[in-house]
């Protein structure tokens, strides 16, 4: 007899395949940070020997920093608008009974599965139609449109595991709709709010092909580095900041995660 | 009690959602600085009644009242009243203090008046010391006083407590039941109370309104209520009642001479319900009647019958006793201390039981 139940016991062939998936997943990904601190300029086996010039390359390089800064703005402003659309859309959507609401909520959660190419060039037709200049701007138009329903997922999981009589008590105690969103409602929010934030950051910063599409003049991070790609020398110097961009986002998905999961009301049990 | 007698006036209110009316046009008036509880099984209405007195929902027709005011074009933030929510809606990022705080916003007090009010609000409720406590560390009974405070310190005319006991444990509930009288009676205010609990009902309220299917079915001082319930569904609601079918056969000097099935001819004080001819039911509580080996001497009502259940609950004891003729058995409490006489009732033996003429309710044949 084994004093673990059924469920819980181990199971030797279903730890392997999680190893061997562990590995599937991560074992490309590491070669990025083993090769930025490769002293040669081919990226290929054998390694030569150990060096961090490559760093300091990506330090100097103006272009590459123009590029990164792009990304940052246009990652900063798309997460914080489809964040925001996000929470009115989230919290219509779970507070209010509106009529057809299961086809709205789908048509906006449609950009999910529609291609980013598909978007982007219809996005790219649209916008040279009405004849809109391709800028930094575009792309995060494009960036808010596949972000907000990353956005809304989020933010419906937490509005829905929101108690009513929460609001109903504050409009109680003297407060408008106004009063009561701001003290009540956001601050219940706040952990799904920061999640949205980060996570619709991380889709802005690492996306390609809306960026290309939509991008003028000024590319975004992920573009420059494409464009880098056809020059082998600088390849290195790619590679060092692609291990920094990796750790970067680890630790803002590690952050969202469990900023999701902390302070969960459903979690922490309110009812008692 | 104010003396105020329609201090909230609720006239002709009716809630529909959709094709089911949960309060089928209600009028009544609360008197200023009572306790006025509405009873009912869940479903009745009297949550939809009292969330139409806070503001939540709007009467499908009708209007309420309160101190002369119509209010149901006024929105939650803007009435005189404040709830006690059911699970209480303590506001999780916040501490014990800034929970009770929360309705001094509107008020713009200065930083020490408003902690003025909080240790007062706080010391009402007994949680003095508690202010830092974070809200999520709190138990039932705390929660439950927490919120008792937030709503007490914005000094409302009326306040709504939904359920408030429900939650909590048989003797911490027993422990609130008072404290929430002392503190009504103190604080003088009118408090409007939700329970489908009746013997919650008939301990605190000056007064209760029974509820069922959306109607109010009496309204009226506990005693009342139980002494002399107009119809059988209240008296069925209301604590144990036995209820034989009969019949009036003869009516003089406002008593009903009623001819029963199982019970024999009695006498007992006419209601509206009682003319000549009319079948009623004849209602009596089960601690009403007394239970005898021998045949009470006198004039008074009594029937034979054979004990079929007895159960012993320490202070009193309960029987059932089959009475010939009667549909069911009737239902017998009895305080310990009548029992003393040395004779022990079990199951199977030949009782006696009577009743005085006041013991007797007639009722309308639902």
């Amino acid at each position: 007899m084994s004093d673990v139940g059924y469920i819980r016991r181990h199971n030797r062939p279903l730890y392997f395949f999680a190893l061997f998936y562990l590995a599937f997943l991560y074992i490309p990904v590491l070669f990025l940070p083993l090769f930025s601190f490769n002293d040669a300029i081919y990226v290929a086996f054998p390694i030569k020997g150990f060096t961090t010039a490559w760093y300091e390359q990506m330090l100097t390089n103006e272009p590459m920093h123009a590029a990164l800064v792009n990304s940052l703005k246009v990652g900063a402003a798309s997460s914080a608008i489809a964040t925001m659309l996000g929470i009115f859309g989230a919290k219509a959507v779970t507070k209010y009974r509106i009529k057809g609401e299961k086809p709205v909520v789908s048509v906006i959660m449609l950009p999910l599965v529609i291609p980013g190419i598909i978007l982007g060039v219809a996005l790219l037709i649209l916008l040279s139609r009405i004849g809109v200049t391709l800028s930094l701007y575009t792309v995060t138009l494009g960036h808010i449109l596949i972000c907000v329903p990353f956005s809304m997922a989020t933010l419906m999981a937490r509005f829905e595991g929101f108690d009513k009589s929460m609001e109903e008590a504050s409009a109680d105690l003297g407060d408008n709709v106004w009063w009561t969103f701001w003290r009540v409602t956001l601050p219940l929010v706040a952990p799904g709010v920061i999640a949205s934030l980060l996570l619709c950051f991380t889709i802005s910063f690492d996306e390609f092909i809306m960026a290309f599409f939509l991008a003028g003049t000024e590319p975004t991070l992920p573009i420059f580095i494409y464009g880098q790609l056809r020059f082998p020398q600088k390849l290195p110097s790619v590679l060092a900041l692609g291990a920094c961009i990796l750790v970067v986002s680890f630790v803002v998905v590690f952050v969202s995660q469990w900023l999701q999961r902390r302070d969960d009301p459903a979690a922490q049990g309110l009812g008692n | 009690m104010n003396g105020n007698d329609a201090y909230i006036r609720i006239e002709k209110v009716s809630k529909h959602f959709g094709d089911v009316a949960a309060v089928d046009n209600v009028e009544f008036n609360i008197s200023g600085g009572e306790f006025f509880s509405l009873l009912g099984a869940s479903g009745c209405g009297k949550t939809t009644l009292l969330r139409m007195l806070a503001g939540f929902e709007t009467p499908t027709m009708g209007e309420i009242y309160i101190d002369g005011a119509a209010i149901t074009g006024v929105p939650p933030h803007q009435r005189p009243t404040n709830m006690v929510f059911q699970n209480y809606a303590i506001f999780p990022h916040l501490d014990v203090r800034r929970n009770t705080a929360y309705g001094l916003r509107t008020e713009k007090l200065d930083k020490a008046e408003s902690n003025r009010r909080v240790d007062e609000a706080l010391e009402m409720v007994k949680l003095q010391g508690f202010g830092d406590r974070k809200s999520t560390e709190l138990s039932g009974g705390q929660r439950q006083r927490v919120a008792l405070a937030r709503a007490l310190i914005r000094r409302p005319k009326v306040l709504l407590l939904d359920e408030p006991l429900g939650a909590l444990d048989k003797k911490l509930r027993e422990e609130m039941q008072l404290e929430l009288r002392a503190l009504q009676q103190s604080l003088g205010i009118t408090f409007i109370f939700v329970t489908h609990d009746q013997e919650e009902a008939m301990t605190l309220s000056d007064r209760v309104a029974v509820m069922s299917g959306g109607k109010v079915l009496q309204i009226a001082a506990p005693k009342e209520i139980y002494n002399r319930p107009v119809s059988v569904e209240v008296a069925d609601f209301i604590g144990q009642m036995n209820f034989v079918d009969a019949s009036v056969t003869d009516l003089a000097d406002g008593q009903a001479l009623i001819d029963t099935a199982g019970l024999g001819q009695i006498k007992a004080r006419a209601t509206e319900f009682a003319h000549k001819g009319a079948n009623i039911v004849v209602a009596v509580r089960p601690e009403k009647l007394t239970l005898s080996k021998d045949r009470p001497a006198g004039e008074g009502n009594a029937v034979q019958g054979v004990i079929s259940t007895a159960a012993y609950l320490g202070d009193r004891s309960h029987f059932y006793v089959t009475v010939a003729g009667t549909d069911k058995p009737i239902a017998v409490a009895a305080q310990e201390s009548d029992m003393s006489d040395g004779q022990s009732l079990g199951a199977d033996s030949a009782v006696w039981l009577s009743w005085s003429d006041e013991a007797v309710v007639l009722l309308n044949r639902a």
